[in-house]
């Protein structure tokens, strides 16, 4: 085949690829030497731990990997998902232990006044001091603080919005002075914003409809009928 | 060369290609790109299975030698159950939780167990959506249409019914549930286009579709008080003297110890198979995706459908490093993103089919078009700051925030600069067999979701994994609940596990591999 000769030319610098840098960083206080750039979780498995708790999707969607960590001479440990974060020289981490953090039970659909339920299944809600420690915890950048207040207010419409990046990591927990689970307060409007306060879709009842009096029924007749042959020439007419 | 310097072609050739149409591919054409390119069609990789319910079938080398592998089981491993229940799901995806809230729903004592956590999989990573025809141009017929086409025609066409008339339903389940689908100004569910389809079909949650789905579903779970049973991974299914399913054995992944649980019906929702690496490529799976159902069901009998073919998603990150594999979501070009080779030209429609698009973008690669990066790897542009061009800035911000922060965290401005990709490893095409009520040939063995097969045929069209999920997890879940309410728990053997070590001395195990897989060795050994 013609291989055209522009590809030599198309290759992106990348030195650190071909020639790692190492750097020495802290896994849970023990030092070690890994190479410069790979994620946080990938450090771990250079550095030869088996990581069974604290990997799940690796692709920043799950939140099981959630982790505190540092860098060099700065004293703020910042949080990160492990998976979606590059080790650099100097850097401290370990991973966020499970937090057992209280989560309310409810039957969503049978909730008679949702924004008034919200005290009663999570009282410390109204409690929040804003030191927006959790906001700045969020590996998300949510505003996690404003989400909180926001729900006490029975916003419940700006909570389902401003969480929809949440991924359940729970990172916004452990740093609340009033005990409040923000993440679990926000899943909890949310989940009444969509059973409660949001349109019945119209047009999905009459489908649902639809199919239960046999509309496509005739159509159906005409395709499970045909041949292969019949078929694929029919499945040709649809653009 | 400077990636911003190799990146400036595509910003050049923008404002022409947008002028551009580029037709699909006829079908002939399309199966000899396919034939030539994709890498179910790359004979070197494959071989037959030597024996069981597939044997003389082929598939990935990967995958027969973990079906052909031996169980963990001892000979004289104690069955007393540690726990007995009505119906066991094992998986925690977005299959298990359907299953187990139907099963659950339905007045059957009910058990899930998981390897990991409680959610973790591939359905919390689904960007693109879910297809149900919804829309009033739209019908359940053009969606089994549409379908059959993506699949090749070779789509088990009963299954295929029930998923799309099951569809709007399971719409209305799950906003019943408070899931948030993204709305028309007359509260009507939105719908997009999605690759393959001939109608705007796909409902979604911005680009976390799954993740909505998913937060809700887990919450579900919690909420009913379903029994849970997470690190533990299963190593072995249990049948009884005929051969019927009736529990499993798992290995607590804590404490390493076998955990016995009895059952009258038995779930499988295990999932895919990206985490095998098969021929070499990276995956968009979750950490546990390692085909563990398709092994345990394979040695209790089940036949597999469709094992020879999987889904390399076309758009997979290639650069930066920590991305590989990582998924760009199709969503970019169903809202009109392209794809670009290196001399700046598009060259596929970006909206064909899955299989279609990989094959294109693989021999733009192979014939010296793409861009290579000093890792080895190479890849084509995926024109994503095309969007903010066409539908005004701040579009990819607003529609792809998951994206957004993705590329972010690595200083990649997605709305500013093209995304270097190339097909990833993403989904299992195939899968255990079953019928319309999610039952595999062994009796009181229902399978779910990506685990199952037949139902997509040779490709899987976007966003039909969702829909696959929750139709297949609520069928096999009111079923099995069901079946168990008519019976008593079965005896617990391992004498299925007799008659395939039987079979598989026969043919020699000279792999001595252990199967299930579990977890990917991704730990250093050497240091």
């Amino acid at each position: 085949m013609a291989l055209d000769t522009t590809d030599t030319q198309n290759i992106i610098d990348q030195p650190e690829v071909l020639k790692p840098r190492m750097v020495t960083i802290e896994i849970a206080g023990k030092k070690v030497e890994v190479p410069e750039g790979i994620t946080v979780i990938k450090a771990m498995w250079y550095a030869g731990q088996e990581v069974v708790r604290g990997v799940g999707c690796l692709g920043g969607f799950c939140g099981a990997c959630a982790t505190y960590y540092r860098t060099k001479d700065d004293p703020k440990v910042r949080t990160c998902l492990a998976c979606q974060t590059a080790v650099q020289d100097g850097m401290s981490f370990t991973m966020m232990p499970p937090f057992p953090a209280r989560k309310a039970t409810y039957d969503i659909q049978a909730l008679q006044d949702p924004k008034q339920d919200l005290f009663n299944l999570y009282p410390e809600t109204p409690l929040c001091r804003n030191c927006n420690a959790c906001t700045e915890a969020c590996p998300q950048q949510i505003d996690v603080r404003e989400g909180v207040w926001k729900a006490v207010f029975g916003d419940f419409k700006s909570v389902s919005e401003m969480f929809m990046d949440c991924v359940m990591c729970g990172m916004c927990t452990p740093v609340c002075i009033a005990d409040i689970a923000p993440n679990l307060v926000a899943l909890y409007v949310s989940r009444a914003q969509g059973a409660h306060f949001t349109e019945k879709p119209v047009g999905l009842d009459s489908r649902i409809k639809e199919i239960q009096d046999g509309r496509f029924n005739e159509e159906w007749n005409k395709i499970l009928k045909m041949n292969d042959q019949e078929l694929a020439e029919h499945c040709a007419t649809v653009k | 060369m400077d990636i911003h310097a190799l990146q400036q072609i595509v910003h050049t050739t923008r404002d022409a290609r947008r002028k551009q149409t580029i037709p699909k591919f006829s079908p002939a054409d399309r199966d000899q790109l396919i034939h030539k390119y994709h890498p179910d069609y790359r004979a070197s990789a494959y071989r037959p299975i030597r024996f069981g319910p597939n044997k003389g079938d082929r598939t990935v080398v990967e995958l027969a030698t973990l079906l052909e592998g031996d169980s963990p089981m001892q000979d004289d491993q104690d069955l007393a159950p540690h726990y007995s229940t009505d119906v066991l799901v094992i998986g925690g995806g977005g299959a298990g939780c359907a299953a187990a809230l139907h099963a659950h729903g339905a007045g059957s004592k009910v058990m899930l167990a998981t390897k990991l956590r409680l959610g973790d999989s591939n359905s919390v990573m689904a960007q693109g959506g879910m297809q149900i025809s919804v829309a009033p141009e739209d019908s359940p017929v053009t969606h089994f249409i549409d379908t059959l086409k993506g699949g090749h025609m070779q789509n088990d066409h009963a299954l295929l019914k029930v998923m799309v008339e099951d569809g709007p339903a399971i719409a209305k389940w799950l906003i019943e549930l408070g899931v948030l689908f993204d709305r028309q100004a007359d509260g009507n569910l939105h719908v997009k286009k999605g690759g393959g389809s001939s109608k705007p079909r796909l409902l979604t949650c911005s680009d976390y579709t799954g993740l909505e789905i998913m937060r809700v579903l887990k919450d579900e779970v919690i909420n009913q008080k379903i029994q849970l049973l997470e690190f533990c991974a299963a190593v072995e299914l249990l049948s009884d003297e005929e051969g019927r399913c009736s529990g499993a054995v798992f290995k607590d992944l804590d404490n390493q110890r076998h955990v016995v649980v009895a059952a009258k019906a038995v779930i499988l929702a295990t999932g895919g198979i990206g985490r095998l690496h098969i021929q070499g490529f990276p995956t968009s799976n979750h950490y546990g995706a390692t085909g563990d159902g398709l092994c345990l069901s394979y040695r209790i009998g089940a036949k597999l459908a469709h094992v020879d073919t999987f889904q390399y998603h076309p758009s997979g990150a290639v650069y930066p490093e920590q991305l590989i594999g990582a998924l760009v979501t199709e969503g970019i070009r169903s809202e009109g993103g392209h794809l670009v080779n290196a001399k700046g030209e598009r060259f596929v429609n970006e909206l064909d089919t899955r299989d279609v698009v990989s094959s294109s973008i693989i021999r733009e690669c192979e014939e010296g078009r793409g861009i290579r990066t000093m890792s080895g790897r190479v890849g084509v542009w995926l024109d994503t700051p095309l969007l903010d061009a066409e539908h005004g800035p701040g579009t990819v911000e607003k529609h792809f925030p998951a994206m957004m922060m993705q590329f972010e965290r690595f200083g990649i401005d997605i709305s500013k600069d093209p995304v270097l990709i190339y097909p990833t490893l993403h989904y299992q095409n195939g899968g255990v067999r079953i019928d319309t009520n999610s039952e595999s040939d062994v009796k009181n063995l229902f399978v779910a979701g990506e685990a199952s097969g037949g139902l997509h045929g040779r490709n899987r069209l976007m966003g039909n994994s969702l829909l696959d999920l929750m139709v297949f997890g609520k069928r096999s879940g009111l079923t099995a609940a069901a079946r168990a309410a008519s019976m008593k728990q079965a005896k617990l053997t391992l004498k299925h596990l007799q008659q395939f070590r039987t079979e598989a001395k026969k043919h020699g195990n000279p792999s001595g591999v252990i199967s299930p897989m579990i977890l990917p060795a991704y730990t250093r050994k050497v240091g």
